[in-house]
């Protein structure tokens, strides 16, 4: 088991295409570390050169305090889970496990111990004999980890590994190598797309944007301190709203109304002119659920309900809003970017199950107005963030500098699409 | 009406395959009754399908015949030698075509097609001249290695298709696991392509067992000529009559090893071996 430091890691392909930028993390020892971010980003890039299967253009990586990057993969000593999980077919599950030992000249008692030891942490005991085959993609999964943690490799590392998978067997498995982690105390770099995986899994997350780092810290801190609008975006499910907003004093100015927010928030933003707020969906309430004595007219608003999907525990209503012309161009690009397509401006609200808002209805909304967010439309920079509780944020403008590389990476191919992602 | 139609389809399709069986074997069949006619029996121009007086003699006296099982020799070591050394060094280059990016590339693939095509027999007086200048003339090598020329294109086509199939992640996986790219290749990437590799194999050795003009042109005594070669210098005492029981039955016993081989290779060639690797 050992640490791993990424040092200013950069990674140029052969026509120029700049796929990381200049991303330095640190993964503790015995830490599960998260990269995510849309298509395209690099986090599979950066994954593979920690394992070796990329060369690194510049910057250190070192594994347990030693430098690795003109190491071969063999010689690094870690174990990947790919996504396609690349069992090989011609071996038993039994020979896809002991593959890494065989290789390692390894005495067969110890390797048959080492599998039994394996396959009964993975409840693979019965599937020894078979072929993968024969398997079903649960169990090719867990055949694939058995073979990462049959040796004891330095750390683990996840690529995608769950995107093949069902929904209902995703979430089991995530649980699962959740456990196992949890279990072996291993270090762990995961790869994926997916902010839920994100959130659930990761002791921190690093959430990349076009080979650019953007924030880098615990699930709590990226849900409450996003560095800037695309972090705000990416992480939560429905998205944070993007909204119009006008300071003045203490009070915001919302498409729905104006409300007041905290002082020391608000002084940070004075001045600006328009900027957007970035309100999520669960700071919303139906005023007639909340305790009456935190609705004030300063924090509630009037609006017309589009639509209404109720969920049992919750509901969420759609409000469709006119947005100005200066913010609609940053809010569309923001859309783009995290893989979306927006079609019409709109607020969602998560309200209680309980609520009783129909669609069509004026429906009286309050909004927790200390936790909404304030962002610069130019640069997208969060203004209101609390700098003590948002991790590790690279200095300079880190989304400025995404959509500098953006350029840059759409010039050596336009419209890229990575085949790694 | 459903089971009406597809009963008839049935009973097509039966007609029809033997039909095609009758065509094909037909003068296979011709051959074996004609291995155990005598000699007397096929120069009275007798036309009747099965023998008279079914015999062994034929058999016993190519058996029996040194030229004969010389050639076999001949043609048994020749065939494996460059069936051997030609899937060797087509597995290697075809790996190398499939994974590596190099320049030449797309030249080396179409010479590669470009000599597959060339006629074997504008070949054979350039051939001839090198071979006797070069002491290879009448030699095990000097067939060994046009066959390996003519059959190595095919091969690397075939087998780079193979490679190609496979997965990057395969190897990669390997050499995260600890191989090296050696490794990697001979405990993954070959067995994978094995259909492929026997495939290559299949194609070399019939080709190399059945080729007559080289063979003929490039050997002069029973030292290096092949049995299809061979079979053309049984002409018997009348050169108006040959010795069609003898030529029929030598067809017969090098007709075998090919059906051997058919049968045993067939068996390795496991369609979809590679499924499961990777979610299909």
């Amino acid at each position: 088991m050992a640490a791993i430091e990424m040092k200013n890691i950069v990674k140029q392909y052969g026509d120029g295409f700049p796929a990381v930028n200049d991303v330095s993390i640190d993964v503790e020892d015995g830490e599960f570390l998260i990269l995510v971010g849309p298509s395209g980003c690099g986090k599979s890039t950066l994954l593979r050169m920690i394992v070796g299967l990329e060369d690194i253009t510049d910057g250190d990586m070192m594994i347990g305090g030693k430098k690795v990057n003109d190491l071969a993969p063999r010689d690094r000593n870690l174990s990947m889970v790919f996504q396609n999980y690349a069992l090989y077919p011609h071996l038993t599950v039994y020979e896809n496990i002991a593959f890494p030992l065989r290789l390692a000249n390894k005495s067969d008692s110890e390797v048959d111990e080492k599998v039994r030891e394996a396959s009964k942490t993975l409840e693979l005991d019965e599937h020894l004999e078979r072929k993968p085959g024969n398997l079903s993609g649960g169990q090719r999964q867990r055949v694939a980890m058995g073979r990462a943690i049959v040796r004891d490799a330095e750390a683990f590392l996840f690529d995608e590994p769950l995107s093949n998978l069902d929904a209902k067997l995703r979430g089991q498995m995530r649980t699962e190598i959740s456990r196992l982690q949890k279990r072996l105390g291993i270090t762990t770099v995961y790869v994926t797309h997916d902010q839920t995986e994100a959130m659930t899994l990761g002791d921190r997350v690093a959430v990349l944007k076009r080979g650019v780092l953007q924030q880098h810290a615990t699930p709590r801190e990226l849900y409450e301190n996003p560095a800037n609008l695309f972090v705000a975006g990416f992480i939560g499910s429905p998205p944070m709203n993007f909204l119009p907003a006008k300071v003045d004093g203490n009070r915001v100015e919302l498409p729905f109304g104006t409300v007041t927010i905290p002082e020391e928030r608000a002084a940070k933003a004075q001045g600006k002119g328009l900027l957007i707020a970035g309100i999520r969906p669960d700071h919303f309430e139906d005023a007639s659920v909340v305790d009456a004595d935190k609705v004030t007219d300063e924090a509630t608003f009037k609006a017309t309900v589009d639509v209404v999907e109720w969920l049992g525990n919750e509901a969420y209503a759609y409000i469709p809003f006119e947005a100005p012309d200066e913010v609609r161009e940053q809010l569309t690009q923001l859309e783009k970017d995290l893989d979306g397509e927006s079609l019409r401006t709109q607020l969602v609200v998560s309200l209680d199950g309980a609520s009783r808002i129909a669609e069509g209805d004026e429906a009286t909304i309050w909004v927790d107005a200390r936790k909404i967010h304030l962002f610069d439309p130019a640069t997208g920079e969060n203004l209101t963030i609390d700098s003590d509780n948002a991790g590790i944020i690279p200095g300079g403008n880190a989304m400025a500098k995404a959509e500098e590389v953006g350029h840059a990476q759409d010039e050596v191919k336009p419209a890229s699409d990575q085949a790694t992602t | 009406m459903a089971g009406n139609t597809s009963g008839k389809t049935a009973v097509g399709t039966w007609i029809g395959f033997a039909l095609i069986m009758l065509w094909c074997l037909f003068p296979v069949a011709w051959i074996i009754s004609l291995s155990f006619k005598s000699e007397g029996e096929t120069a009275a121009g007798s036309a009747q399908f099965l023998p008279k007086e079914p015999t062994f003699d034929n058999y016993k006296a190519i058996i029996d015949n040194p030229d004969f099982t010389r050639a076999l020799i001949n043609s048994f070591g020749i065939s494996l030698i460059a069936t051997l050394l030609s899937v060797i060094f087509a597995t290697l280059a075809a790996y190398a075509i499939a994974r590596l990016e190099f320049k030449g590339k797309r030249l080396v693939l179409s010479l590669a097609l470009a000599i597959a095509m060339f006629p074997v027999v504008a070949l054979v007086g350039p051939l001839f001249d090198m071979w006797t200048t070069f002491g290879l003339f009448n030699t095990w090598p000097g067939l060994v290695i046009p066959y390996m020329s003519f059959t190595l294109p095919l091969a690397i086509w075939t087998l780079s298709a193979f490679f190609r199939e496979i997965p990057w992640e395969m190897e990669q996986a390997a050499q995260v696991d600890g191989a090296t790219s050696w490794q990697a290749f001979r405990k993954v990437i070959v067995p994978l392509a094995a259909p492929g590799v026997f495939t290559a194999a299949i194609l070399t050795f019939f080709f190399a067992w059945n080729e007559f003009v080289l063979a003929i042109s490039l050997t002069s005594t029973t030292s290096s000529r092949t049995v299809p070669a061979q079979m053309s210098f049984f002409v018997g005492p009348d050169p108006f009559n040959p010795p069609y029981a003898q030529l029929a039955t030598a067809s017969v016993i090098v007709t075998l090893p090919v059906i051997v081989i058919v049968l045993l290779f067939q068996r390795k060639i496991v369609a979809g071996l590679t499924s499961g690797a990777v979610k299909g």
